[in-house]
């Protein structure tokens, strides 16, 4: 590797373009192409230079990682003074900019509003160096606590279950050194070369004392009652990182628990059962191939069970649905490989159950749940061309006699269902008339309520269109400047020359005029600034998840916002505007934020009450458009 | 020869040291010429190589005194060399004629002058500037001056052939070494290396520029790969105007590539050259090379793999030859009164039998002087105080608790996590009581952390120490400032990191080493700076306290490490030879060896009194970041970037093991109470414990191997390998063994 990398290392040079720009940028035109030439290479050499010099920093300070202080040392070395102002602790936000037929990598310079400064509370007072000890070994043997790294990382629990045949592997070293101490590692590299005749290697399922009370408290808590003892529990299994020993286990708990309750009809249990299987799956450390035989029949017993509760005219076990098929495709989506054809499979017995005519409404929900959360695709192959014999029966139920009410429920539940995924599904995938007739002649009964959907689900897509590459920007005052990344006008007040740092189009998001000036309001409001460009993108995936909880506001505030969607999405609107939207207090925006990831870990009854009062408080939120 | 073509002298002052590196490393001689006063320019030696070049030096420093207009300082050196006025006036170019390579041409004459200038380095004033490091010539900011400097040590390249015929000659001689006899073959690869390099940077030299690249290009790729580096630094070099000022580039042509081939083949060579007519690439052997001759088998691939690597050669094999005293001094004799009590207390608990034995062999062991152990006296140590045997006596207690290691019986590690550390930490020490932690930051502060439930205490100001009456019995107690205990203090001074940290061995000091360039030393009673040595100029990357105190070991940037005295500011001795970075420093057991190890892969032992360097380990194929001595002393463990921990026999100077395991740079090394266990700590988040014991116990050592250096290195890294710990996130940046044994390791978690 190293041999071919040589040659190349031997010819990298600035480019003579460089030269020329810089050249231009302090004032000397016109340098001539040979001075440019013998430059540039005079330039390459003392830059290799010092980043050589920097490395013996780096190596010192006892990093990987080269930081722009070591190359102010190195400067430093050879009498040069440093760049100040080069103040970045590990990364250097390197934006890459291509267009034109040049490709540029930048810093990205944002120009700062002293005000927003000096108005901004000050951050929070980083912790000071502290020194906490930990046993890395005992006798030997290392221990399995938080501070040290789990036992065995997923990439061996994963050569474990898939190669077991490969004779003696790490695991199995592991384990015998977890447990017998590894001192006797020179007896057990003998014992090893026995090891290899054996074609399956024993796994050993001990448990400590320690874990026995563990899987105890963590089993007890996860179906107890108390609330905050579950989510503590739920939480420890979805981070802990020494559970593998107790996985198979979790995993014959939670077969078990449904396999009983089921018959019992006991919804809250299966709750929380199919909870603990979303912990396990959010667990990183855990390698969950293995327990799939136990865990999928388990979930697809929750989705598609003909009766999950006592009461199932009162009962919400629809959430419970829902959520199990979420995990479902969660699974699917992860494990599924050429091997397993989980996804297949699944599909398969799904498909076979719903096109079954006696199936009851509750399983039939369940199929069609379980299907609709599989992806668009699955939908528009198995679920759109049924639309009409399933709009037939609804419409047998709820126009005919009453049968029973639980029907009734049921047949309501599925067109619910029905509407919401394929509304968006052929909001994408059908051109842009929505005529209520074709879509009555193509789907039948459910045709006009399509319909309505699909145009709601339009609105809402434009406006998520609009939201992608939006940079947001929280901004306490009244008065926000929007100079971030500009293109050339806005950045030529410098020393930086626009003819190098020339932005293509498509990366221009802001406006290339400063800030346009919001109305002035209450200090304590929050602004999010949003500009858009529309049609550049037709994602669907805006909300993406991050941690700050700005983002997700926005995110929350806008899907809710669908009247004012329209009035943005309507015509063609010039390329860039802003949205801005002030949002209502805090507290509010708390209760939303947790809407928005598909896979949050809140509880399906809970979600359902939380899209209330999201809706509730739409209102609130007020909107402005400058242009 | 080395570097003297004409009366350029101001280069020879400032290539002063690196002249003699190429001797250091032969001349062990003449320890009887350097009194122990002297500093490192006692290294000088009467090396086959090495009068004429004295003489030449010597001429160097009178002209670099004459033109500093310090004419009594010329005055004296010449009386006392006995040189005529005009000796310096007049440019000598016989030596570059006399020498070729190995003959042995020792004059008195140069062996005179030389003992002569090092005493003269001492009586003059001028001994700073001449001795100052060779780095200058590399800084720009001195431009003008030093340009013609460089100019000698290239104009050696001035003489050339045809450029176009380089690849041919090149090609000429890889042709006949693929085609010789397959136990030759190995030993004369060796040569490819350095002639490729001495062939490029003469086509360089010559403004050759695009030949010099296809040269490049061609041969680059058939070198060993763990040349890597520096082939790197070298393919960025393509004119003549980036030669200068490269310490690369000078290193290469200052100091001569060493290489060990067996006479067979080198008559081989010899022949196969004079019968082409191939002056070219003899010439460079000639002048360049220094071909160490021994009889017997040639080497096989594997030994001189393990042997090369570094940046200048091997080792020279007469330079591992003088005697060390490897062995370790003889233990006080104190009286133990708190004996008894102890006794008493071990009965209690139902365990006497264990402990008398133990007692016994100790008693002993300090009373036989070991044959290997160097003179008591044979540098003056500090005198034990009260609490240096109070201290001792402690000790001993706790190492009859030790516990006994062994491949069955693996330590406890605990390890000390920097949390927030955001990356800033570069250094970190325990003391030997494992009671404090100091930490060496990259904002250049140093923290000391005590770690026992007694806090770190101030000694309260005059005014209140006057109060105190002196006499009752705890005034040690009562000088202390109640009101200051925390467990942790903060230490300002530095103005950049700290890349070097290490406690006194009576816990009252503190020094650290940044890259400001200074060591500073602290005060843990009042915890202030005490002393800044200054000397360094160029940032400092280790320091080390003796093990006896009062002495201590700092290397740096500068290539030299100096040896200095608390109570000195200006070091006592100045150990120069690598030809890179000094990147770790440690003192022998026995205080009268200091190792050091090098960013140009080598490690060198230097003996305090003489100020010889006794031994040039070579072996590692990258940076050296840690050493650690065995506790008998006798062996050595040093790890690099490469990610190898290589065991050396210090006695015989020879490599006798090889551990291979790490994936990263290894920054910690610590051998356990008893030398059992070997721990070792890396970049890769992990620590390994190995069986030194197995390891020291595989080596056959037989004379002819320990005559000759040729080893053959067992295989055996994984059944070494006792247990490897990994840590979630933490690099680990020091390991350290408690008196009982017990493992503790520290790094800054790294989230």
């Amino acid at each position: 590797m190293a041999e071919e990398r040589r040659p190349k290392q031997c010819t990298v040079v600035l480019p003579t373009e460089s030269m020329k720009a810089m050249a231009e940028s302090i004032g000397v035109g016109q340098l001539q192409e040979e001075s440019c030439a013998a430059l540039s290479e005079e330039v390459s050499y003392r830059i290799k230079e010092i980043a050589q010099d920097a490395l013996k920093f780096m190596h010192h300070g006892k990093r990987c990682k080269l930081t722009t202080s070591d190359i102010d040392y190195a400067l430093k070395l050879k009498n040069v003074e440093p760049l100040y102002g080069f103040q970045s602790q590990e990364f250097i936000p390197f934006r890459f900019a291509s267009g034109g037929g040049r490709e540029l990598h930048f810093y990205e310079e944002k120009e700062v509003d002293l005000s927003d400064i000096i108005n901004t509370p000050l951050p929070r007072v980083p912790l000071d160096v502290s020194l906490k000890a930990h046993w890395l070994s005992i006798e030997g043997v290392q221990p399995a606590i938080p501070e040290n790294p789990p036992p065995a990382p997923k990439e061996q629990q994963k050569t474990e279950s898939t190669e077991p045949l490969k004779a003696v592997k790490p695991g199995q070293e592991e384990e015998g050194s977890t447990q017998k101490g590894q001192g006797a590692t020179s007896a057990e590299a003998k014992g090893k070369k026995d090891g290899l005749m054996r074609m399956k290697p024993r796994s050993t399922h001990e448990l400590s004392v320690e874990q026995q009370l563990y899987y105890k408290e963590i089993t007890e808590a996860c179906v107890g009652s108390c609330e905050a003892k579950r989510a503590e529990a739920l939480q420890s299994i979805a981070t802990d990182p020494g559970l593998y020993q107790m996985l198979p286990r979790f995993s014959t708990f939670i077969s078990e628990g449904v396999r009983v309750n089921v018959v019992q009809n006991n919804l809250a249990l299966l709750i929380y059962l199919m909870r603990m299987v979303k912990a396990l799956m959010d667990n990183p450390t855990l390698y969950l191939e293995k327990y799939l035989h136990e865990l999928i029949p388990a979930v697809v017993t929750c989705i598609v069970s003909k009766q999950l509760c006592l009461r199932p005219d009162v009962d919400n076990h629809w959430a419970l649905r829902d959520f199990a098929a979420r995990l479902m495709a969660q699974s699917c989506k992860t494990f599924s490989t050429t091997t397993n054809n989980i996804q297949s499979r699944i599909t398969k017995t799904f498909t076979k159950s719903w096109l079954d005519d006696k199936t009851q409404w509750t399983t039939r929900y369940g199929c069609i749940a379980g299907l609709s959360e599989l992806g668009p695709d699955v939908i528009k192959t198995l679920i759109l061309p049924r639309l009409t014999v399933e709009g037939a029966r609804i419409k047998a139920v709820s126009d005919g006699p009453v049968v029973s009410n639980i029907d009734k429920i049921g047949a309501d539940h599925v067109q619910n269902l029905l509407l919401k995924h394929c509304a968006s599904v052929i909001a994408k995938a059908c051109p842009l008339p929505d005529n209520v007739e074709q879509y009555r002649a193509d789907y039948g009964y459910l045709g006009p309520m399509l319909c309505s959907h699909v145009v709601k689900a339009r609105a809402q897509a434009a406006l998520q269109a609009q939201q992608v590459n939006r940079t947001t920007l929280t901004i306490t005052q009244p008065r926000p400047t929007l100079t971030v990344s500009q293109s050339g006008i806005g950045g030529s007040g410098g020393s930086r020359t626009p003819s190098i740092i020339k932005v293509p189009s498509s990366l221009t998001l802001m406006s290339t005029r400063p800030g346009t000036p919001t109305q002035p309001s209450p200090p304590a409001t929050k602004y999010i600034v949003m500009a858009t460009s529309s049609g550049s993108s037709s994602t669907q995936q805006v909300i993406t998840r991050t941690s700050s909880s700005v983002t997700s506001t926005v995110a929350s505030a806008t899907s809710t916002l669908q009247p004012l969607v329209k009035l943005e999405s309507g015509g063609s609107r010039p390329l860039q505007k802003y949205i801005v939207v002030s949002l209502p207090s805090s507290s509010s925006l708390e209760s939303k934020s947790g809407v928005l990831p598909p896979s949050s870990s809140t509880s399906p009854i809970l979600l359902e009450a939380r899209i209330k009062v999201d809706c509730s408080d739409s209102p609130g939120a007020s909107t402005q458009s400058p242009h | 020869m080395a570097a003297v073509q004409d009366g350029q002298l101001n280069m020879e002052v400032e290539k002063d040291i690196k002249t003699e590196i190429t001797n250091d490393g032969s001349g062990n001689i003449n320890a009887n010429s350097s009194s122990p006063g002297s500093t490192s320019s006692g290294g000088k030696s009467k090396s086959p190589a090495g009068s004429g070049e004295d003489q030449q030096t010597l001429l160097a420093v009178l002209q670099f005194l004459k033109r500093n207009k310090l004419t009594e300082s010329v005055d004296i050196l010449r009386r006392e060399a006995g040189l005529s006025a005009d000796a310096d006036d007049s440019p000598v170019s016989d030596s570059a004629g006399a020498g070729s390579g190995g003959v042995p041409n020792v004059s008195a004459d140069g062996g005179d002058a030389n003992s002569l200038l090092s005493r003269v380095s001492i009586a003059t004033p001028v001994a700073p500037p001449a001795t100052a490091p060779p780095k200058a010539t590399g800084s720009m900011a001195s431009g003008g001056e030093d340009q013609p400097d460089v100019n000698v040590v290239l104009s050696a390249y001035s003489q050339q052939g045809d450029p176009v015929l380089y690849p041919l000659y090149y090609n000429g001689l890889k042709k006949f070494i693929e085609s010789v006899l397959d136990c030759h073959r190995a030993e004369l690869s060796q040569v490819f290396y350095p002639l490729f390099v001495h062939m490029y940077l003469e086509l360089v030299y010559n403004n050759h520029e695009n030949e010099a690249k296809q040269f490049f290009e061609k041969f680059s790729g058939d070198q060993e790969c763990y040349y890597e580096e520096d082939l790197r630094i070298l393919s960025s070099m393509s004119k003549k105007e980036h030669m200068k000022g490269n310490e690369t580039m000078l290193d290469f042509r200052t100091s001569k590539f060493v290489l060990r081939i067996s006479r067979d083949s080198y008559q081989l060579l010899k022949r196969h050259l004079q019968e082409r007519q191939n002056n070219q690439i003899w010439n460079i052997i000639q002048e360049h090379l220094y071909i160490d001759i021994f009889d017997g088998m040639p080497r096989s691939k594997s030994q001189i793999d393990a042997m090369s690597g570094s940046l200048a050669g091997e080792g020279k094999r007469d330079a591992n030859k003088a005697k060390v005293f490897y062995g370790l001094l003889k233990e006080p004799e104190i009286e133990v009164p708190l004996d008894d009590e102890d006794e008493e207390a071990e009965n209690e608990e139902g365990k006497p039998k264990k402990k008398k034995p133990k007692k016994d062999s100790m008693g002993s062991k300090s009373k036989k002087q070991d044959p290997n152990a160097p003179q008591q006296t044979r540098i003056p140590l500090p005198e034990l105080k009260d609490s240096d045997k109070l201290d001792k006596i402690m000790n001993m207690k706790e190492a009859t608790k030790k516990i006994r290691l062994s491949p069955d019986n693996l330590p406890s590690i605990c390890f000390y996590s920097f949390l927030n550390a955001y990356q800033g930490l570069t250094a970190v020490d325990f003391t030997d009581d494992s009671s404090l932690i100091a930490g060496g930051f990259a904002d250049s502060t140093v923290r000391v952390w005590s770690v026992t439930p007694k806090k770190l205490r101030r000694v309260k100001s005059a005014a209140d120490l006057s109060n105190i009456d002196k006499e009752s019995d705890d005034v040690l107690e009562r000088i202390m400032d109640e009101k200051t205990a925390s467990e942790s203090k903060i230490l300002y001074g530095h103005s950049g990191p700290v890349y070097g940290i290490s406690f006194s061995p009576d816990r009252n000091y503190l020094l650290s080493s940044s890259e400001d360039g200074t060591v500073r030393l602290w005060s843990l009673q009042t915890f202030t700076c005490l002393v800044g040595y200054k000397g360094h100029n160029y940032p400092v990357w280790d320091t080390q306290f003796s093990p006896y105190g009062y002495y201590f070991i700092s290397g740096g940037h500068d290539r030299v490490a100096r040896l200095w005295a608390t109570d000195h500011y200006q070091p006592l001795r100045m150990f120069a030879g690598h030809l890179a970075d000094i990147t770790c420093t440690l003192f022998h057991p026995n205080s009268n060896y200091v190792a050091t190890g090098s960013a140009d892969r080598t490690i060198r032992l230097w003996d305090v009194l003489t100020g010889n360097c006794v031994r040039i380990l070579t072996g590692h194929k990258g940076p050296i970041h840690s050493l650690a001595f065995s506790p008998n002393g006798k062996f050595m463990a040093s790890g690099a970037t490469d990610g190898r921990v290589l065991l050396w026999d210090v006695g015989h100077g020879l490599m006798v093991g090889e551990l291979k395991g790490h994936s990263d740079t290894i920054y910690a090394l610590k051998f356990s109470r008893d030398g059992e266990i070997l721990a070792s700590g890396s970049m890769d988040n992990t620590v390994k414990l190995w069986d030194t014991l197995k390891a020291f116990d595989d080596v056959e050592l037989d004379d002819f191997t320990a005559a000759t250096g040729h080893i053959h290195l067992p295989e055996n890294s994984q059944e070494l390998l006792l247990g490897t710990y990994m840590t979630k996130s933490t690099p680990v940046i020091h390991l350290h063994f408690t008196r009982r044994n017990l493992l503790l390791a520290a790094g800054a978690y790294n989230p």
